[in-house]
């Protein structure tokens, strides 16, 4: 299996006025055309983890890594010019909430032939008809009609749906699903994963699929990451997860409440300062 | 296709205009309120305020009858529904009577002064726009940095500093000592009798009768007083601009924008200054409006024949007709102003119109 991304040693750090924050501290993976999950609590890195990747660590932060290498090229040393090339073109990531994460004074079509117009020179037709063509790839029935609305015109379902097909549309190698369905409701949140599913077999791309969602991760992604205070805590096959070791993820597992079991009290999650060492 | 389908977008049609209709009478409904509303203000300013009409008409000489009979002329001796129906009748058929201290019919006293302020208005509001939004902007790129300081002094320095003072201290700097432009005034005595006003916007009507030599003058005299609203519309709106964006470019789809790979230029000015510009029209509208109330310091150390200047020597001279005439102008630009900015409020933010 090709590595798509090499992550050795990553760290990102903010200065506060309290002294320096490390939100990840010595991440390593790598990564092939698979489906990576990244599990924890808030505040446990994931989401800068995925951010780093992108290039879209706040201007405040400061990254380090031994290596941070996607398809050879070393990304430590790509120019900005460099990384916004990259991203939306060969690397994207689909955010939380569509409700905020789209432009709402922008028609949802617009959006798409945007980042498609980014990063190819197409003309407006042909623009126009790969945005549909993808719009229908997300499976909306009636492209034509979503292409002309506004973010607020739309479900959440279909506004996530909007955003995949915006960040997919250019064709990248790796996406990065922050949190992609946990701003839906339950029922879309499966019609939306399993879109997500099948354009990321298809196409062959890599996934970095970040969650808090412990069950969602595990039956969705082949391989799963569980981070807790900045690090990796436990890495593991996702049919494995049932048994895991480390005390933390076993703790996650065991917060997990299971019809028809009586779970009074729910435990609640253990929190050792000696994990985060 | 059946009947009922190919029915379908006319009927789809119909229902939109409709809803044109409605919004539209519902806009006439809002503004017809809001008038009836300052009618009834000034009017009854115009009745509680310890002027007498007649006594300012007849002078305090007059015998009693005289006195009587021009009240009863003028109408003062009717019931206030009815003197408040004759006031509305008359200011809808323009007729807002006239000036005591002028002796024209104040509508073409006004006719004269508003464009005159009208003029200066929009120079200082473009002026301060031109240069507020973007000032706002790079504040807000940059929060923190020096440009970020220097725009907020630039700012601090607009609010804060009297404007009769700045506009003595340009006119001595940039009129008597460099000589860069001209001093008061509209345009040089030269120009008044060949100068035919069209408008009564001088650099419209210098450019509609060819005058360039005209313009230029008018263009010399307008710049100080113009680029000193302008100024300060400019410490308002950079401000505002500033932390609209700042606002805007905390928002997670600026977040969306840059995984997309867009350029921080199309980022700043296409995603987060289009959605700032939603509520900068309100702003920029309302600092319009405050500017076309007449800027009387600003016309007084200019010697600007505008409504502001025209108002205020009403008042000291107890022109009840022209004061009150002058504030019905005022209040009809401001609902004139607010409705404009509602409109391009629903053109700027598809969330605001309805479908």
């Amino acid at each position: 299996m090709s590595t798509l991304l090499d992550v050795k040693d990553l760290r990102v750090s903010f200065p506060t006025r309290t002294g320096v924050v490390e939100a990840v501290r010595g991440v390593s993976f790598t990564l092939g055309r698979e489906r990576l999950g990244i599990v924890g609590e808030s505040g446990s890195g994931k989401s800068q983890t995925g951010r780093a990747i992108m290039g879209l660590t706040p201007e405040h932060g400061r990254i380090s890594a031994e290596k941070l290498e996607f398809n050879g090229i070393d990304l430590t040393r790509a120019s900005k010019a460099e990384r916004r090339a990259l991203r939306g073109k060969r690397i994207a990531m689909i955010l939380q909430d569509p409700k905020y994460s789209l432009n709402p004074v922008m028609s949802i079509g617009r959006q798409i032939i945007e980042t498609l117009r980014t990063h190819e020179p197409v003309g407006r037709a042909e623009a126009r008809r790969r945005a549909l063509d993808m719009l229908a790839a997300v499976q909306i029935r009636d492209p034509e009609r979503v292409f002309g609305l506004y973010p607020h015109e739309v479900s959440g379902g279909m506004g996530q749906r909007a955003m995949i097909a915006m960040m997919l549309v250019a064709g990248p190698e790796l996406l990065i699903a922050d949190e992609p369905t946990s701003a839906l409701d339950v029922t879309v949140q499966l019609d939306v994963l399993g879109i997500l599913h099948r354009l990321v077999a298809d196409r062959g791309m890599g996934l970095i699929f970040i969650s808090h969602d412990l069950r969602l991760v595990s039956s969705f992604c082949d391989r799963v990451i569980v981070m807790y205070a900045g690090r990796i805590v436990e890495e593991l096959p996702a049919s494995r997860l049932s048994e895991a070791e480390h005390p933390y993820t076993r703790g996650l597992l065991n917060c997990m409440p299971k019809i028809g079991v009586d779970r009074h009290p729910l435990p609640v999650l253990d929190r050792r300062p000696e994990w985060a060492l | 296709m059946s009947t009922a389908e190919r029915r379908m977008p006319a009927r789809r049609a119909n229902r939109r205009a409709f809803a044109t209709l409605k919004s539209i009478a519902g806009f006439v409904v809002v503004v017809a309120t809001t008038y009836l509303g300052l009618l009834a203000v000034t009017f009854f300013i115009g009745r509680v305020v310890p002027i007498d009409p007649v006594l300012a008409i007849v002078g305090d000489r007059a015998p009693s009858h005289v006195v009587e009979r021009v009240r009863q002329e003028m109408g003062f001796n009717l019931p206030y529904y009815q003197q408040f129906f004759l006031y509305v009748k008359g200011v809808l058929q323009g007729d807002f009577g006239t000036s005591v201290l002028t002796t024209n019919p104040v509508m073409t006293d006004i006719r004269r002064v508003f464009p005159a302020t009208m003029e200066l208005a929009t120079v200082g509001t473009v002026i301060g726009a031109a240069f507020g939004i973007p000032l706002g902007v790079l504040a807000a790129v940059r929060r923190g940095s020096l440009a970020d300081q220097i725009v907020r002094i630039v700012g601090l320095v607009g609010y804060s500093v009297p404007i009769f003072w700045l506009g003595l201290l340009a006119l001595l700097v940039f009129y008597a000592r460099l000589g860069w432009t001209s001093g008061p005034g509209r345009m040089d005595v030269v120009f008044e009798y060949t100068f035919t006003p069209i408008t009564g916007f001088f650099l419209l009507d210098a450019i509609l009768n060819r005058d360039w030599a005209a313009f230029r003058d008018i263009v010399s005299h307008i710049v100080l007083p113009g680029s000193l609203l302008g100024y300060f519309s400019l410490a308002y709106i950079s401000r505002m601009t500033r932390s609209f964006m700042l606002n805007e470019l905390s928002q997670e789809y600026i977040v969306a924008a840059r995984a997309k790979g867009l350029s921080e230029t199309r980022i700043i000015w296409g995603h987060a200054l289009r959605n700032a510009a939603v509520p900068l029209v309100t702003v920029i509208a309302l600092s319009y409006a405050g500017l076309l109330e007449g800027s009387v310091l600003t016309e007084t150390v200019f010697a600007w024949p505008g409504l502001g200047l025209y108002i205020t020597n009403s008042l000291q001279n107890a022109d009840m007709n022209a004061v009150l005439g002058g504030t019905i102008v005022i209040g009809s630009v401001f609902i004139a102003i607010n409705l404009l900015s509602d409109v391009l409020y629903r053109m700027l933010d598809p969330r605001t119109r309805t479908r």
